[in-house]
């Protein structure tokens, strides 16, 4: 099986945000694979075990971002490939990311894409979804069960906390959810082997694209921060008392009751 | 601004969500006095068409297709795409949902243009729309605007001010002919597991556990108080690893991120990550053990005591001011 994970380097969860000229500062900031694709990743890797073929992990980004593809071969896939996005001065939304990773794969027949079903730092959900349509393909999104049997897909989704069994075919896009699997740590001969898996580097001239082409269709205006909430008012008395002046502040204070 | 708005609503076991209203709150302000045109999918539509036209939609489009009673991204996308196409619309507002997060890229793919996801304000600049959504799961915000000719967002539930209800308000409702076909999606079961049917991105109140729950029979107490308050129940990563429950219950910047009017976090420390997804909730009351847990730090309120104490008492007072 010809399987791809689309994945996303982004602030480890621990980070603090801390914006300076309205740029988010990533001084000193650890760096991880977005949570959601770690799922894609192991998933990717179980599934190729099983009906044999190979994992190539897909990322946009700059050159940086290499050290997430690594951690990926690491943890088992086979291949990598970073689409430089260096020469894209402008900004780049979602239209422009999902422009250049459908025109990457557009050639390469995928059976299988997998993602994140969304980055904990832009948290849109966007890229995953435009690329199906761009490549014309199924989706199934938010998925925490996927079993394949030749051409035919059984996942589950976790829809808003029911669970949606589904059924389709190949080729297919699918987002994982929590829930999906747990994955691996990269194994010391994992990233032993890693040093030598292909990371190739591709750029939009490769693709035939041009920078106007993937130009952003939307323009961040400015990014803040939320004021930081004053220290609330921790209650003193008997318990049952605390209970009782909790539930009137509630009705009478802060009018939520 | 936008001439004409397309709005898609959402129906939940028969009921028009709430979010619906709010996106058509959006489209209000996205249209300026320009017509605010409705969607429904689904069987016996009418009540909740009208409900959309009182809330400010002018006219609504209906279709009660078998193929769109449950949402399959190839149908609901034909569909949209259609109806896109005869009513050309300047702007379109889907609801930030499970499925409005499905489809809504796809259509912006299709059309080749820009979408604002997630959108918790908007507002107008010079005649521009400007979007505020949240980044980092609501560790900070970003303000976006669309460069393109369609404005096309996705609104976040619990976010937006609805208009006033005018029952006084008519407008057309008509069924549409759509044409679907080659579905590549077959749904064989949903199975319900939400409780009491309040869903935790809607839910006006919520109820979360952490650690300090201990187990999956410490959940009962909150589940308790959730039912006299109308709420749903959710909970801290801890207790998601530890299987005090379901993943689809947690909280934060893995799981969900919410907004409720009330929250009450019941022997959760109150990580990082927990508070990225919880701590642009209206209210929040802190219960825990420990008085040095950060979560009191982001509380309005805190109650310094054991949950298995502190829950059962407040569910009794809150049942005599509720009822």
């Amino acid at each position: 099986m010809n399987i791809y994970v689309l994945l996303k380097r982004t602030f480890d969860t621990e980070e603090k945000i801390v914006i300076e000229n309205g740029c988010i500062v990533e001084d000193d900031v650890e760096f991880i694979i977005n949570p959601y694709d770690e799922y894609a990743v192991e998933e990717a890797i179980n599934l190729r075990d099983l009906h044999g073929g190979e994992v190539t992990i897909v990322t946009a980004g700059g050159e940086e971002a290499g050290q997430q593809l690594r951690t990926a071969l690491a943890m088992g896939a086979d291949k990598a490939v970073l689409i430089g996005m260096e020469e894209v001065t402008e900004e780049v939304d979602h239209y422009t990311l999902s422009r250049v990773l459908s025109a990457y794969l557009e050639d390469k027949q995928p059976d299988l894409i997998l993602a994140g079903n969304v980055a904990v730092d832009d948290g849109a959900g966007q890229t995953a979804p435009r690329v199906a349509e761009e490549l014309g393909i199924n989706q199934l999104t938010t998925i925490t069960k996927i079993a394949i049997q030749e051409n035919h897909v059984k996942v589950e989704r976790d829809v808003e906390g029911d669970i949606e069994h589904a059924e389709t075919s190949l080729p297919l896009l699918v987002t994982c959810q929590q829930g999906l699997n747990e994955p691996r740590y990269p194994s010391l001969p994992g990233i032993m082997k890693a040093k030598k898996k292909p990371l190739d580097r591709v750029e939009l001239a490769d693709l035939n694209l041009e920078e106007e082409e993937v130009k952003a269709k939307t323009n961040s205006v400015s990014r803040f921060v939320p004021p930081e909430k004053e220290a609330g008012k921790i209650l003193e008395g008997e318990l049952y008392e605390q209970v009782q002046e909790l539930v009137h502040l509630l009705r009478n204070e802060a009018k939520v009751l | 601004m936008a001439n004409k708005v397309l709005v898609l609503g959402e129906i939940k076991d028969g009921e028009l969500r709430h979010v619906s209203l709010e996106a058509v709150a959006a489209a209000s302000q996205i249209a300026d006095g320009g017509e605010i045109v409705g969607v429904l999918f689904g069987k016996q539509v009418q009540g909740c068409a009208e409900t959309m036209i009182q809330f400010g939609a002018d006219r609504v489009l209906t279709s009660d297709r078998e193929e769109l009673s449950v949402y399959t991204t190839d149908a609901c996308r034909q569909a949209m795409l259609q109806l896109y196409e005869q009513e050309q619309p300047e702007a379109m507002i889907l609801p930030h949902t499970s499925s409005g997060k499905d489809l809504a890229p796809r259509l912006a793919a299709k059309l080749q243009t820009g979408l604002v996801s997630d959108v918790v304000n908007i507002e107008i600049n010079n005649g521009t729309a400007v979007f505020t959504r949240p980044i980092y799961s609501g560790k900070a915000f970003e303000k976006v605007s669309i460069n393109e000719e369609l404005l096309f967002a996705t609104v976040r539930p619990n976010n937006l001010e609805t208009l006033e209800k005018d029952i006084s308000r008519t407008g057309r409702i008509e069924p549409v002919d759509l044409e679907i076909k080659e579905l590549r999606t077959i749904i064989s079961e949903v199975v319900k597991k939400t409780s009491g049917g309040v869903d935790l991105a809607e839910a006006d109140i919520i109820v979360a556990g952490g650690r300090g729950v201990k187990s999956a029979e410490g959940f009962q107490p909150l589940e308790e108080l959730a039912e006299v308050l109308g709420g749903a129940v959710g909970a801290s990563r801890g207790a998601c690893d530890a299987e005090y429950c379901d993943y689809s219950l947690q909280i934060g910047q893995t799981g969900k991120v919410v907004t409720p009017d009330l929250y009450i976090a019941a022997g959760i420390s109150g990580a990082i990550q927990h508070l990225a997804g919880m701590s642009n909730a209206k209210v929040i009351v802190a219960i825990n053990k420990d008085p040095e847990a950060p979560i009191f730090d982001t509380a309005d309120y805190g109650i310094v005591g054991d949950l298995f104490e502190v829950i059962p008492l407040l569910t009794e007072e809150c049942k005599k001011v509720t009822t």
